[in-house]
């Protein structure tokens, strides 16, 4: 097996909140590999988008950082790298797009602007080279009429357009990585399976890794070969999309996969988004408890699960789990 | 095309705006106790009545209203303002004597503290709980809430009194003539203190408004995208923030415009500034009607003119401006 592209270790990320400091990410590993694709799945508020800020050195400033652990890529740890070397990584190397098309790009630089800048600050090209590039880049992400279409501002377009245009501008350099954070959560149906169609497309091109967050199980299903899945800040289960599908091991993911009837169904309009499971979430001031955080919610909960946190054990072949029911299982 | 249409549908509001402050100026004029015969019988050392009828006579007093005010809209629009008895000499010509000495204070002031004010603000905006920030706030709370002529006289006290930097009144040394540099270098000397003065008002409003919406920019969605495309800091702060930020400020100064005459007639009378400020002062205490009218109007027109250059440059600043017309 080849190295992985990035390896994250026992990362820990703590959020200063009104009662304190809460971890908001919670001991957390994962590997992605180059050319792969993996999904973040987890209810609102289990710190995906911060996972995925903590990596691009991101967090927010004063209220957000990473405590303890390690975000090792391409044998350099980002964790503790300097904003210099950050600088580099982002948008070159290692890009986003977010859950926000509609206010995501700047409303008063045209769009072609905004594509050749980050031409510009990595690839050191002129000012006509990059707006060349960005035409080309336009027309990649299947804008029609990309010559004329470049020189318009952000409101002058859809939704829809906007993250095509975010996405150009993410893969402008040809990333290594490219993390997509909710990338369609925004958009209307029709158009979410025009993104991830794209999505597929480009990766199949330039051999992006990719780490999708979402909470579209249909598109987990299309777009991912494995899927993490979160929650309160850890990670309760890791595996092969499909293996995970047809046979989860935390309760939670199978509360998550049977609340969406026809997870396989092809990427049309129909399909249906992860509904949530009965139950509350635990607040942030929970999260670095003792325990299994799921426990309130759970129908198999036991005594240990309020008293200990539980550990990763192998579920399957490739796949793993953080229950204290599986273990006994086994 | 867009931007001529633009142009000429606020150039025709202004007019109409225009026309507005003429006729209300007019009714003013009628609502004031005594007219024209009675100041100009007042200045001739007093008139018996038949004197006055001659006058009104002569002047068309006599005539029905909206008569008067045909011919007064049409005078007006000739920028004839009058004439006023009090200082022997045609308004709008005693008007633009004044004016360049005030336009001079008052656009260097106004330029100074956008600069600076936007430049604190943005600095501040930064590092919202630094030293430097609670600095802005406090000094813009103090130039804001400190009165002018308060400030201006401090001013005076210090730097021209006991420390003598800078001349204590007027706007140019009689007895340095001959030199274009030389007067020039006078008037700049005298212009400092009340320039500051000014300013100080204005800096404190431009300071804290851009450091708030810098504030508010800086946290957007874009300038996360600007962060995650690997920009360096001044990319973000002076490229992508900046220029997002500046549409509240360049509206403020638009609207600051009006500060031409209150804001220097306090700045003037402290330092004597021979500017549109101490003509208005003066000839309010002289009762000196038709030159306050002209005031009024002159001020209304440097207002509507400073609008629609606000309007223009907001254009410039925002595309989304730009074509909604
Ligand atoms: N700027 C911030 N300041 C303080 N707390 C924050 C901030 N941003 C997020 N949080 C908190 O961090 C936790 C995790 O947030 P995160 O955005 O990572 O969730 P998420 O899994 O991405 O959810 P969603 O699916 O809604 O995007 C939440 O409880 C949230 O309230
Ligand atoms: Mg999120």
């Amino acid at each position: 097996m080849t190295d992985p592209l990035l390896s994250v270790k026992n990362l820990r990320i703590e959020l200063n909140t009104r009662d304190g400091v809460a971890p908001v990410i919670d001991d957390f590993s994962f590997d992605l590999f180059p050319g792969e694709a993996i999904s973040f799945v987890g209810e609102s508020g289990c710190g995906k988008s911060m996972t995925a800020l903590g990596i691009m050195g991101l967090l927010p400033e004063g209220v957000g950082k990473i405590a303890s652990g390690s975000i090792n890529f391409a044998g350099e740890d980002l964790s503790s790298a300097e904003q210099k070397r950050m600088r580099n990584i982002r948008g070159n190397e290692i890009s986003m797009i977010f859950q926000e098309p509609m206010t995501s790009l700047n409303p008063v630089y045209t769009i072609g602007e905004q594509i050749a800048e980050v031409l510009r600050a990595h690839q050191g090209l002129s000012k006509q080279a990059s707006w060349t590039k960005a035409i080309e880049l336009l027309d990649a992400v299947r804008i029609p009429n990309p010559q004329a279409r470049i020189s318009d501002y952000p409101f002058q377009m859809s939704g829809g357009q906007r993250q095509r245009v975010m996405i150009a501008i993410a893969l402008a350099c040809e990333p290594k990585i490219l993390i997509a954070d909710e990338p369609t959560t925004a958009l209307d149906v029709t158009v979410q399976a025009q993104i991830f169609d794209l999505l597929n497309d480009l990766r199949k091109q330039t051999g992006t890794a990719i780490i999708l967050i979402t909470h579209d199980m249909g598109a987990v299903a299309e777009m991912a070969e494995r899927m993490i899945v979160m929650y309160a800040g850890r990670k309760v289960e890791e595996g092969p999309v499909q293996q995970v599908i047809d046979n989860a091991g935390h309760p939670y993911t199978q509360g998550l996969i049977s609340c969406v009837p026809h997870i396989l169904e092809k990427l049309t309009a129909k399909r249906q988004m992860l509904q949530e499971v009965p139950g509350i979430v635990p607040s942030l001031r929970d999260f670095g408890k003792d325990q299994c955080l799921f426990a309130s919610r759970c129908q198999y909960v036991s005594e240990k699960c309020n008293n200990t946190r539980p550990t990763e054990n192998k579920f399957s072949s490739s796949q793993t789990v953080a229950c204290w029911l599986t273990e006994s299982i086994q | 095309m867009a931007l001529l249409y633009a142009i000429a549908t606020r150039i025709m509001y202004a007019g109409i705006l225009l026309l507005a402050v003429i006729i209300l100026n007019f009714g003013m004029m009628h609502l004031a106790p005594g007219d024209v015969a009675d100041s100009i019988s007042q200045s001739m050392g007093g008139a018996d009545e038949e004197v006055l009828n001659e006058i009104r006579a002569t002047y068309g007093l006599d005539r029905p209203f909206i008569v008067q005010l045909g011919s007064y809209i049409g005078k007006v629009l000739r920028f004839d303002l009058g004439y006023s008895f009090f200082y022997t000499q045609p308004v709008s010509q005693l008007i633009l004597q004044k004016l360049p000495a005030t336009l001079l204070l008052v656009l260097t002031a106004q330029f100074l503290a956008l600069i600076v004010g936007v430049f604190l603000g943005v600095y501040s905006a930064q590092r919202p709980n630094g030293l430097s920030s609670h600095f802005v706030s406090f000094f813009a709370l103090f130039g804001y809430s400190a009165p002018v002529f308060w400030s201006g006289l401090l001013l005076l006290i210090g730097f021209s009194l006991h420390i003598q930097w800078f001349p204590v009144a007027g706007m140019r040394d009689v007895t340095i003539e001959g030199n274009f540099l030389e007067e020039a270098i006078d008037i700049i000397r005298h212009m400092v203190l009340p320039v500051i003065t000014l300013a100080s008002i204005f800096l404190a409003l431009y300071s804290r408004l851009s450091r708030a919406t810098m504030m508010e920019v800086l946290g957007s969605d874009y300038i996360r995208t600007a962060k995650s495309k690997g920009l360096t800091d001044r990319e973000i702060i002076y490229k992508h923030a900046l220029k997002n930020s500046l549409s509240p400020v360049i509206t403020l100064a638009g609207l600051q415009f009006s500060a031409v005459v209150s804001g220097a007639i306090l700045v003037e009378s402290v330092f004597s500034w021979p500017g549109l400020g101490t003509l208005a002062f003066e000839s309010i205490i002289a009762r000196d009607t038709p030159t306050i009218l002209g005031i009024l109007f002159f001020s209304a027109l440097v207002v509507i003119v400073g609008n629609l250059l606000t309007d223009l440059t907001l254009r410039l600043v925002d595309p989304r401006v730009r074509t909604n017309g």
